[in-house]
């Protein structure tokens, strides 16, 4: 298809091949917008007896096309293009998880330096990193070199030193791989790409160890002064490779590829890259959640000291609400689940329960108990990612820190956490559970409950998924993208206003006064382990209302501007709208039990969670 | 949209199957088209390149890395021995030399004068695929590995543990109701495939184990028995490589659970003759079910009429198990099918079912939360 200017394009059609179901969306700039018009979904062809991605492709375009009244299809069962009256599209384009998505090995030469470079590109990438190598990962070589045997992965990253350093290290890191052998997951008709991001002085070396045995191809270095990530180029490569290798090795992708206007990303890349367009653009501060069956994804954008936004994407490989739900509960442990659950369950039970929706895990809750128990999990499963996020989103370990008197009262370590929940201004889940919950306010409270937002913080679910099909429409046409995340992608749910520190003795958090958009005036005192919810909705277009508020924080307690500051501001609504959370942070549950349940009953009535019958058991 | 409802397990008494033995890489293929194979006949082997022993020498000999390969006795490529020195530094009038031995037997994989490595490459490790089941050779896959066909009865379970292993079929409770303990197995369980009622206890599969029996086939199993039992919780269902001396499968879930009649009285018809079982499951994209394979004799070139009850998706009158609280294991048939979606307790809406269960009794059910079973 030749290229348009994207001023042109008024029609786009966008799939993202999962890997059980393919999905696709339909895009229209209609009366001065774009908004996302239908979206339909057809079972993923990857897999015999069809072994051909384009069949789903077609199924689910076809949806589209039956849903919307427009012929999208030719006879020969070709995408028409470009768009012309009722017929055709402008643009086409496509992501992909199936067949497994991108799985990828990392190596380096420290594992928290030049290793976790190397690990973050990838995850950026949209990769799953499958392992992580390193000259101090605590393995003994004959061991690193039966790991990488093994794995069986779709590319490798090896980066180590920085420009100028020592070159030993490195080349004996390719000297393991190349003692292993290693081969590409799929086809064996090729080498395995191999991507050396590392030292350039060690490439001539790495090139003499590795380039008869892999596809090996060379990137700046990762990691070029102990200062400083340069972790594009190497991103480029491995989404070059991706449809160079992996995709061109899956049935159906060479046609695929073929078919669509932009390079197809990996499904997460894309993901990553529209919360990253969205926070440039607002220049705020980000972080999206996808709870999926078997893993979840957790992304962000914060901008250290009013700094360029930095991106960070982690996977959690085995915490999900299906597939990985045992393994919620086995790292989770009993108690902290049950911890949410305001009435006491059968623990035999409960664990049978468990591993009868791993191994039956498309089936859903149908009562009561069970969504309140399933939801519980899912708080965990999400808490627990956000932990693994922390601790990997961060600065760069291993630089040394020029501090001034002035630093001398707010030290930070080499390697301290970019999340700042203070600071975060959107958070915003996706994934059966929160997509899908039967109320809104469930979503809201899973999201607050996991992650803690302190002081100001907009909450959004992602209502039917179709952020990876925006985050490749947002390399080719930003506008679109951006417009259809925020009116159809993004159902906002409002906004969580939560006073951070620490409260010694029962008493007053917090005094606010909202005035909303019909003039009435909502104001009072919030008091410590209270919530309240202050409704304001969504506006026509999508768009959430808007209030005037006033917000007066008690002494020792901050919203963001400073201990006992006040706060006049617009508070976003949304579907469930201002929620004044006076739990304190850092939370903490009641320890007695039936003090527990009693005040998790009262938020759950307070935000109507919860049918009150169901609550009383 | 694909299918709302999720297709139950295979439980048939008559059926052909092919099963393919492959290696994990390119040998041997060690048997021809029509052979009569037996679960422990090998059918193909190959090697698999040694273990890796990386030594810095330079290091060792206190040499520059550039400088190692005047120290080296063995070139690229030369085999080495136990013991063997394969590396010495030149010494100062005989004295303070240094050496370097190999620890295995094996040959001199590589030698890097930019890190003063040498990596040795330990003896091909032997690997060796068998038939698992008894069978006539149909396919021959050149350097990979063959296709075994036989008749069979066949039992898919729901979830299991242990790899391939077989043994006679031995019944040892009166009805798949009753619980497996350990007071039911003794001596005469050795080298057989037990099979169960609505539960074993742990006790019963330490003993069997001990008593040497091949595999455990029950209709439910507590998950808190199997972290007993693994000494870990499983997160994920991924099992086969468990090497825990005894294979299990649990036909119908988690938890006291019936053993389905059908799937009960198919292994009594069968009892005494040879089963090969294998726990291996994987509950992903490519899913693997654990299976129960009872072999007879047959002419496996006479067509095979397949009737797949999962092709027709579920109707009014379908036999169906629900699979999902609160009517967990329950059996019944669909009594009507309502179209639009309907609100469940729980406040969501999905697709839903009425289905009568055996008692008579009749209950909504989500269809996403019912297993089809064959008529």
């Amino acid at each position: 298809m030749a290229k348009m200017n994207p001023e042109d394009i008024k029609v786009i059609l966008a799939t993202d091949c999962g890997s059980t179901t393919t999905k696709a969306i339909l895009i229209e700039y209609r009366d001065g917008e774009y908004r996302l018009i239908v979206r339909g979904e057809a079972p993923t062809t990857v897999e015999a007896p069809f072994e051909d991605v384009t069949k789903g492709v077609l199924n689910a375009v076809g949806e589209v096309e039956e849903l919307a009244g427009r012929k999208l299809l030719d006879e020969s069962g070709k995408i028409i293009s470009p768009a012309k009256g009722n017929e055709g599209t402008d643009i086409y384009i496509s992501t992909s998880s199936a067949g497994g998505g991108l799985q990828m090995m990392v190596a380096g030469v420290v594992r928290s330096m030049t290793a976790e470079s190397a690990e973050r590109a990838a995850l950026g990438a949209g990769a799953i990193v499958m392992d992580v190598i390193a000259s101090n990962d605590k393995r003994l070589p004959h061991q690193q070199i039966e790991r990488i045997r093994h794995l069986r992965p779709d590319m490798i990253l090896l980066s180590g030193g920085i420009d100028g350093g020592t070159t030993t290290h490195v080349v004996e890191i390719a000297e393991l791989i190349s003692a292993a052998d290693p081969k590409p997951r799929l086809g064996s008709g090729y080498q395995l790409p191999v991507i050396y991001a590392g030292n350039k002085d060690a490439t001539e070396a790495v090139k003499e160890t590795l380039a008869k045995k892999v596809d090996l191809k060379t990137v700046p270095n990762i990691r070029p002064v102990l200062e400083r990530e340069n972790l594009g180029p190497a991103r480029e490569e491995i989404h070059e490779l991706f449809m160079e290798h992996v995709m061109a090795q899956a049935p159906g992708y060479r046609k695929l590829m073929s078919w669509t206007d932009a390079p197809i990303m990996p499904t997460p890349g894309a993901v990553g890259l529209i919360i990253k367009t969205i926070a440039d653009i607002e220049g705020i501060e980000a972080v999206g959640v996808d709870i999926g069956g078997a893993t979840t994804d957790v992304f962000s954008v914060f901008r250290p000291g009013g700094a360029e936004g930095v991106f960070n994407r982690t996977v959690s490989a085995n915490l999900g609400m299906s597939y990985s739900i045992s393994n919620v509960f086995a790292e989770s442990t009993l108690p902290m689940v049950m911890r949410w659950v305001p009435f006491h369950m059968d623990e035999r039970d409960l664990r049978n329960r468990v591993k009868n929706k791993m191994i039956r895990p498309t089936t859903i809750p149908q009562s009561m108990e069970e969504l309140i128990f399933e939801q519980a999990i899912a708080k965990e499963a999400l808490r627990l990612a956000f932990i693994q996020h922390k601790s990997f989103a961060t600065v760069l370990k291993g630089v040394q820190q020029q501090r001034t008197i002035a630093d001398a009262f707010e030290q930070t370590a080499s390697g301290a956490t970019l999340v700042n929940m203070m600071t975060l201004d959107l958070l915003v889940g996706s994934g059966g559970v929160l997509s899908h919950a039967p109320r809104r306010q469930q979503s809201a409270l899973m999201l607050i409950d996991a992650f803690l937002p302190e002081g100001i913080t907009r909450l959004a679910v992602d209502s039917i998924f179709m952020m990876p099909q925006l985050g490749v429409l947002s390399t080719v046409h930003k506008q679109a993208a951006t417009e259809v995340f925020n009116k159809d992608c993004l159902i906002h749910l409002g906004t969580c206003v939560a006073p951070s520190g620490e409260i010694k003795k029962p008493g007053p958090v917090m005094n606010y006064k909202i005035t909303l958009p019909d003039g009435k005036l909502e104001s009072g005192t919030l008091e410590y382990g209270k919530m309240k919810l202050i409704k304001l909705g969504v506006g026509e277009k999508g768009l959430p209302l808007k209030a005037k508020a006033e917000l007066e924080p008690h002494r020792g307690l901050d919203l963001g501007r400073g201990k006992g500051a006040k706060v006049e501001m617009e508070l976003s609504g949304g579907v469930v709208g201002i929620i004044l959370d006076g739990r304190g942070r850092p939370f903490i549950l009641p320890e007695d039990d039936h003090i527990r349940v009693e005040k998790l009953k009262e938020w759950m009535i307070e935000l109507d969670i919860y049918p009150p019958q169901a609550l009383n058991r | 949209m694909g299918h709302a409802y999720t297709p139950g397990l295979k439980v048939t008494d008559k059926i052909l199957i092919t099963k393919n033995r492959i290696l994990p890489l390119k040998g041997e293929v060690i048997v021809k088209k029509g052979d009569r194979l037996k679960p422990d006949d090998v059918v193909a082997r190959t090697h698999l390149p040694g273990t890796v022993e990386p030594i810095n020498v330079a290091n060792i000999l206190g040499l520059p890395p550039e400088d190692i390969e005047e120290a080296i006795l063995k070139k690229q490529g030369e085999r080495v021995k136990e013991g063997e020195v394969f590396a010495r530094s030149k010494s100062f009038f005989g004295l303070f030399k240094s050496e370097c031995k190999s620890k295995i037997n094996g040959t001199v994989e590589s030698i890097s004068r930019v890190t003063g490595q040498v990596l040795l490459r330990g003896e091909p490790i032997p690997v060796e695929v068998k038939a698992y089941v008894t069978g006539e050779v149909v396919d021959i896959f050149e350097k990979e590995g063959v296709g075994i066909s036989t008749w069979c009865s066949f039992i898919q379970g729901i979830f299991g543990i242990g790899g391939e292993c077989h043994g006679e079929v031995k019944i040892v409770v009166p009805d798949p109701t009753a619980i497996l303990t350990d007071k039911e197995i003794g001596p005469e369980c050795k080298g057989k495939v037990i099979v169960g009622g609505s539960m074993v206890t742990a006790d019963a599969i330490k003993k069997a184990a001990k008593m040497e029996a091949a595999g455990i086939v029950t209709g439910g199993f507590d998950d808190k028995d199997l972290r007993d039992f693994l000494g870990y919780d499983l997160g994920v269902a991924i099992t086969g490589s468990e090497e825990i001396g005894i294979t299990l499968i649990v036909t119908e879930g988690f938890g006291q659970i019936n053993m389905a009649q059908k799937t009960f009285d198919l292994l009594k018809a069968k009892e005494g003759k040879l089963a090969c079982i294998n726990g291996a499951t994987q509950i992903r994209a490519g899913v693997i079910r654990p299976e129960v394979i009872i072999p007879f004799d047959g002419d496996i070139h006479a067509k095979q009429e397949l009737s797949d009850f999962r092709e027709h998706g579920i109707e009014i009158g379908s036999p169906v198990r629900v699979i999902r609280h609160p009517h967990f294991g329950k059996l019944g048939t669909v009594t009507e099918l309502p179209a639009p979606l309907m609100e469940l307790e729980s406040g969501s809406h999905a697709r839903v079912l009425e289905v009568e269960f055996t008692d008579g009794t009749r209950a909504i059910v989500p269809r996403a939360n019912v297993e089809m079973l064959e008529s």
